[in-house]
């Protein structure tokens, strides 16, 4: 049984800047864990203070029960995968997967078949005599984490693993990742900023901004009710919509669109809308909508993303690279990116008459951006 | 997970193809062109002939070595011989202890390399990666000792090996050697270039920080530690001052101070102190024709991150 349990953790780097807020989560054992977030927020501090390459500040990190804060990387019984890998060039692939296994003095058969599995495992028979600059970027991600698997950790830890291979090699590493969580069954935590990554891989994800802790959940339900305005900026590629409204007698109101909500407060609030969540219609549909003046289409075969702007004020939402922050915009237009069918391609510089689903529209207060 | 291997290269800078020969401070320059018209670069008219003036006063001691006593105090000095006088060589190497000389060199220049490169390591590796109290203070004052020359410490540093009753053995030469700050410093520099996270990674495997040294960091500094050697051994095998001072018995002599027994007050048998010269020389030469490359390469890197 290993879960990961971080109680009331802080990190604090000299001068003073706080890396890590408060941060308090529990990581299940076998669960797969997604730290998401924009760059700076604080989640690769996170995983190396887990690897024990950061002391805490203050809080303890608990793993399978045992406070972790002062043993020493070595004998944490963590694995973990770099960025960049961080292969030994100067050995083999060979010694490069047996390396952990040797530092615990394994017994040489026990260790030759370690290596042995999980080179079959990670496809690697071929390259066990080679070094590290004679391997393709994808071998390389798999050697790192075939080093990191080999002793059978207790708790798996990958900083940014796909970040540097190229996107048709990235989803097909995402895929392997997948299979081999669900083969080996080792609670896993997985640092990146990649949406896709985020949505695709884990049991939950924890969306982290500014050191702290914004919403912890299952992908599609952060996906579909985002706690705050900052997730709801965050997650989703292209980002959710985010126009400045307000609400008066269960009506609520953004620039020309007008529609009924049930049980919010009068005042300013944010109207959040998907690029989905907008459907083409005639100018007459009597439904609530607005028109889009289409600025740029982007047909990418399977979907067309059409940006442009409509009559609103948008709600000056900053996700990177600092917290979200709300601006006051005065401009009387809101950017706005609309996801369509394939078939649909309005014309760049025309107008483009939008039905918006009341049911699908999320709202968050103006001040303190917490979902309403 | 399985099996086909994608033959697709990531395009990003990726550490892991960082090799040893990356790893020390190449300068990345682009190589230019070279004109048509000749075989060679125009700056070797420069170069050649000051290659010539350095090699003159070395061809001159090989000359010099195979001459007779008569020839070398002729005026204007006698450029070509006509008849070489080999035996200069089995002479020089009979009429002193030049062996008991070589030897003593050769240990205490082993030796002296051998500490070096271990302690400057260990020393290199704590200023370079572990945080500790000071750090850079004390960084800062054994780099400003560099500036101290050897004539304002040589007293000091005699009284304490006096103190050590290690005058007159081979023992003083070596001692006040162990480490030296120029070696700290040059490895300081170079571990600083390497990524941290291959050590992070080899702490995180299980490795201690001396086995992280010993199994990551020294394997990837074998330029940095070559040029180290090589610097050490110029240095100890040409000392001349130190052992002057500390050394007056002499089968403690090394090659440096035995070499003065043929330039007395009343005798000066030039013939013999050249051809010493050039025995005394031959294994700098070799190690320097054997590690050039990295020497050269050493003293550029200084040249960069100094």
């Amino acid at each position: 049984m290993t879960d990961v349990v971080f109680e009331n953790v802080t990190k604090v780097f000299p001068g003073p800047m706080v890396a890590v807020d408060d941060l308090s989560l529990e990581v299940g054992d076998g669960e797969f864990l997604i730290l998401v977030g924009p760059s700076g927020c604080g989640k690769s501090t996170a995983l190396r203070m887990v690897a024990g390459l950061e002391k805490i500040s203050s809080g303890k990190i608990v793993v399978g029960g045992e406070v972790i804060n002062d043993i020493p990387p070595k004998d944490r019984d963590i694995a973990m995968v770099f960025q960049n890998y961080a292969l030994y060039p100067h050995m083999t692939v060979e010694k490069n997967l047996g390396f952990a296994l040797r530092q615990r003095k394994t017994p040489k058969d026990e260790l030759e078949q370690k290596v042995h599995s999980m080179s079959e495992l990670l496809g690697l028979e071929e390259l066990m005599k080679r070094r590290p600059g004679q391997l393709s970027g994808g071998q390389r991600q798999r050697v790192a984490m075939g080093r990191a698997l080999v002793r059978e950790p207790r708790v798996f830890l990958l900083d940014e693993p796909l970040s540097n291979l190229d996107a048709k090699l990235r989803v097909q590493m995402r895929a392997e990742l997948k299979k081999l969580h669900q083969r080996l069954g080792i609670t896993t935590i997985y640092v990146t900023h990649d949406q896709v990554e985020a949505m695709t891989l884990g049991d939950r994800i924890a969306v982290l901004s500014a050191g702290r802790l914004q919403q912890l959940g299952p992908p599609q339900d952060v996906y579909d009710h985002p706690a705050n305005v900052f997730v709801a900026g965050f997650i989703g590629s292209p980002p959710m919509n985010l126009l400045r409204g307000s609400a008066s007698g269960g009506l609520v109101e953004a620039g020309d669109l007008t529609f009924p909500r049930d049980g919010v407060g009068d005042g300013d609030v944010i109207v959040g809308i998907r690029p989905e969540g907008l459907r083409p219609v005639g100018p007459d549909d009597p439904g609530p909508g607005f028109e889009v003046h289409v600025g740029v289409v982007e047909p990418l075969g399977d979907e067309v993303l059409v940006h442009g702007t409509v009559a609103a004020r948008d709600a000056g939402v900053r996700i990177e690279p600092e917290e979200a922050t709300l601006l006051a915009e005065m401009s009387d237009r809101a950017a706005i990116t609309v996801r369509l069918e394939p078939d649909l391609r309005p014309k760049e510089g025309t107008g483009l008459h939008l039905r918006v689903d009341p049911a699908t529209v999320h709202l968050f207060d103006a001040a303190s951006g917490a979902a309403i | 997970m399985s099996g086909v291997v994608p033959d697709v290269r990531a395009k990003d800078t990726i550490l892991a193809t960082t090799d040893a020969s990356q790893l020390k401070g190449e300068t990345g320059m682009v190589e230019r062109p070279r004109a048509r018209w000749l075989p060679f670069s125009p700056w070797h008219f420069l170069l050649m002939p000051v290659a010539i003036i350095m090699l003159v006063p070395l061809v001159w001691v090989v000359v010099t070595s195979l001459e007779t006593l008569a020839q070398t105090q002729h005026f204007p000095p006698i450029l070509w011989p006509g008849s070489f006088q080999w035996n200069n060589y089995p002479r020089a190497w009979s009429s002193v202890p030049f062996g008991r000389w070589f030897v003593n060199t050769t240990i205490v220049t082993s030796v002296v390399v051998a500490s070096n490169l271990v302690f400057c390591a260990l020393a290199a590796y704590g200023f370079a990666r572990i945080r500790f109290f000071g750090k850079n203070v004390a960084y800062f004052f054994l780099l400003a000792t560099l500036l101290i020359p050897i004539q304002v410490v040589i007293i000091p540093t005699f009284l304490i090996v006096k103190q050590m009753h290690l005058i007159n053995t081979l023992g003083a030469l070596i001692v006040p050697n162990l480490a030296n700050v120029f070696g700290i410093f040059l490895l300081t520099q170079f571990f600083r270039t390497l990524p941290i996270e291959l050590e992070e990674a080899a702490r995180i495997d299980g490795a201690s920080r001396l086995k992280v040294l010993f199994r990551i960091v020294l394997p990837l500094s074998l330029p940095a530690l070559a040029t180290l050697a090589v610097i050490q051994f110029l240095w100890t095998w040409n000392d001349f001052l130190w052992p002057l001072v500390t050394i007056y018995k002499e089968s403690a002599f090394t090659l440096q101070l035995g070499l003065q027994s043929f330039q007395g007050s009343h005798v000066n048998d030039t013939n013999l102190l050249m051809a010493g010269n050039v025995m005394s020389m031959m294994p700098m030469l070799i190690l320097f024709i054997a590690a050039q490359r990295y020497f050269v390469r050493g003293i550029a890197t200084q040249g960069l991150k100094g």
